[in-house]
Order: structure tokens, then sequence, then C-alpha cells
């Protein structure tokens, strides 16, 4: 499953991708759903959990928490960005 | 129609009808920084009847990388007085408004119905949510771009029945999770980009060319030239705001205990003792300072707070009056009996006070 990261999710990974391996090699549950990846996430990247509102998009549609996601989606994180 | 516009009356999908409507058309560009310039000098050029200008800023020397209508004899100005100035210049037909003032709960609803399109071109997220509620409440549509880095966003919102900013980010980001203004780094070249994008959308609103960018999200990334375009939908509970909040962080002064800079000045020279503590960076500092002021840079506030003499009237202030407001926030947490005031503007203001 591959990520794309905009905004400050970019600077907090470190990364604009990254991808998120199947359970087999994390001995983890793989996200089944928008609300488990962000889960997922923030236990790796508690910076994340931070974020009041992050739009998460699945396949360029944005997605609601329940949205269900599969390893060959492509999402992206979106967080508000603010500068001008 | 004069033979000014010829190039653009010229074409078939805008021709002299298109150009009628931007004669006729009232626009409000809030903020004449790194979006609102590259905006403005295209609206300005294109032929839009009326334009307002909003800001209160004064040109810096960090400002010109990337706000570059502005040259270096134009530094202390203010962005209002340089933008009208040139402005006229490009195009003396255009009707022009200033507002010398930041948007607040108190001026935007008033401000905002006299304009049939906004241009959001601030950089805070106060004023961007400020902007989406009252265009929602007096159903007027605006274009959003917004800058981190390398990356640019554009959007039009509540265009029509399309969504707002709120569809997409429901709530304020609390001011601890987003870089400071200050502290928030964009490559020079990327709010040109992201502003004349703006002018275009703004051109096709007015005049019904093409297709507006509604319900769509797009994220420019300059490192790759990768655009994305992410779609989302109306929720019609953000569709519904009837009054604004309460509340707009930063923008709401009445929360936060503040001074003017011009009724601090008037203190200052009344010979009353206080405390005035800057809390910008020690370059910030060292390139220029009120004679009075102690240098404690927000990060390091809880580490030389006691350096600070608080038997007096404490007074903060720092380059915009953002930085300042937080430590003020800071400091009230842990000592509420105090007497603690920020300055409104910050040297920015004081600046153009005592030049």
């Amino acid at each position: 499953m591959t990520i794309l990261l905009f905004g400050i999710t970019k600077d907090i990974v470190g990364s604009s991708t990254l991808s998120v391996p199947t359970s087999s090699i994390t001995g983890r549950k793989t996200p089944k759903t928008v609300k488990e990846l962000k889960q997922f996430l923030g236990d790796t990247y508690p910076e994340l959990n931070k974020l009041s509102s992050l739009a998460i998009a699945v396949n360029n549609d944005y997605a609601e928490d329940d949205k269900t996601i599969n390893s060959y989606d492509e999402i992206a994180l979106i967080p508000p960005v603010s500068g001008g | 129609m004069n033979s000014r516009y010829i190039r653009q009356t010229s074409l078939n999908d805008f021709g002299p009808d298109g150009q009628s409507k931007l004669l006729k058309a009232k626009v409000l560009v809030v903020g004449l920084g790194g979006l609102g310039l590259p905006a403005l000098q295209y609206l300005n050029a294109m032929g839009v009847g009326t334009l307002g200008l909003m800001d209160q800023d004064v040109i810096e020397l960090h400002n010109l990388q990337r706000q570059v209508l502005y040259s270096e004899k134009d530094l202390g100005r203010l962005k209002l007085d340089v933008v009208l100035e040139k402005l006229t210049a490009q195009n003396s037909q255009t009707t022009f408004k200033t507002h010398d003032t930041f948007l607040t709960k108190e001026n935007v609803l008033e401000t905002i119905a006299a304009y049939d399109l906004i241009v959001d071109a601030t950089d805070n997220f106060p004023t961007r949510y400020l902007i989406n509620d009252a265009c929602v409440i007096l159903n007027k549509p605006f274009v959003y771009g917004a800058l981190h880095a390398f990356e640019g966003h554009v959007s039009v919102f509540n265009y029509q029945d399309g969504p707002t900013y709120r569809c997409l980010y429901p709530e304020i980001p609390t001011i601890d999770e987003v870089p400071n203004c200050n502290e928030n780094g964009v490559l020079g070249v990327i709010p040109g980009i992201i502003g004349t994008m703006q002018a275009l959308e703004a051109v096709k609103v007015l005049t019904g060319v093409g297709e507006v960018l509604s319900g769509k999200l797009m994220i420019y990334n300059g490192l790759n030239q990768h655009v994305s375009k992410i779609n989302f939908k109306a929720n019609p509970g953000y569709k519904k705001i009837t009054e604004l909040q309460d509340f707009y962080e930063t923008v709401d002064c009445d929360i936060v205990p503040s001074i003017s800079a011009k009724t601090f000045m008037s203190y200052r020279e009344s010979g009353k003792k206080f405390t005035l503590v800057d809390v910008r960076t020690w370059e910030e500092f060292n390139q220029n300072h009120l004679n009075e002021a102690v240098n404690i840079p927000l990060d390091n506030l809880d580490v030389f707070e006691h350096q600070i003499d608080l038997n007096k009237e404490v007074y903060i202030i720092c380059q915009s009056g953002k930085r300042s407001e937080l430590a003020l926030k800071q400091l009230q947490t842990k000592h509420p009996d105090l007497t603690l005031y920020h300055i409104l503007g910050g040297m920015n203001k004081m600046m153009t006070l005592c030049p």
C-alpha cells in the first residue's frame, strides 16, 4: 500500500511517500479502513495524531473514516497548509 | 470595447462578453503577500473593474524573495500604499478600494458583502476559516490558495452548490500543530505559480469560461512538477453556517489582552515604568528592537522566564503580533494573576509609527 504525503505530514515522516508493509512482514494487522490506517500511522508517527484536520484521499477521492482500503489503493495524506 | 484587451476579447470562448463581465466584477484580495500580489497583478492587467486590497503589514527585506512587486526602495512602507501606487500605474481604469486592516470577526461580513468574489491569499488558518464562514453566510465563492515549502494547494470553495473549506478540513488546526508563519519556509517562485492559478480560477468564476476548480483540491508539487487533484463533496452541514463562531484564535483579539501599537507608543512616551519582552529570535532582535526591550525568544520562554521583571506591567512584542500572543498565553497559564498585554501588529506596526 503506497501512501503519498503532503504538507506537514511529509516533514513528520521525513519522506514524500511511505509504504505500509503487509502483515506477514510486520506481524501487525494490515489496516482495512481509513480509520485503521490513521491509527496504524499514528502508532508509528505519533506527531500525526496531533493533526486535528487531516484529509485522507483514496484513489484521489476524499475518504471518510469508514472507507475500506486495499493493498493496491493509492492513499494520500493531505493536511491543511497555511502559508501565503 | 477598447483595444487594450483585444488579445483576450478575440478568444472565441472569452470574447467581449467575458471582458464586460470582468469589468463589472468586484474582487477582494485578502493579503498582499506572495499569493495576493501575482493574483492582483493579473486580475488588474486583465481588466477586473473593482479590486479590493487588504493588508496592514509593512514591506520587510525577507518578503522580497517571493513578493516580486516590491522593490528594495519600498522597504518599511505599507504594502497597501505600494500596491495601490503600482497597480494604478499598471491600469488606471481599475477602481481600487483599500482596506487598511486585518480581517476580523467584527469587520468581515460588512467588508465581504461589497464584493462578488474573494481571493484568500492569507497566511494563517484563523483568517482562512473566517473567510470561509463569512463567504458561506453571504453566499460568496472564494478562491483558495495555500503553500507549504515546495507545495501549493488551490481550490474554489463555496462556488454555487459546491463544497466549502470546512467540508475538507472541518476544524481550525490548533496553533501548536502548525509551523509559525515566520518559520514556515517557501521557495520564492511557488507563490507566484499558485497566486496566478488563483487569478485564473477567479476569471473563470467571474466569466463562466471553462471549468471551475470546485469540488477539487489541486495540489502542486514544485519538486517534480506533479499535480494531484483530489475530489471531495459538499457536506450539507457546512453549507448551512448562519453565524460566525465566537472565536477564531488569533483573529479574535478580545480573548487575549492586547494593546494597539499606537496606544503602547503613547504609554511609552508617558514615562511610566513597564517591562517589555521581545519574543522574536535573537537574529530578528539584533536587526532592530525597542531600546527598553528584553529579548527572550518564544522557544526559550520556559527557560528564561525568570529574567522577566514581573513587578511591573508586562508587555510582549514580536514581529507581527502572532508569537507575542502565544507567549502571552503561555505566561498567562503559569501566572494567572499578572497583568500582561501583547502588542497588536508587533514591530511591523511600531516601525510605521516611529520610522
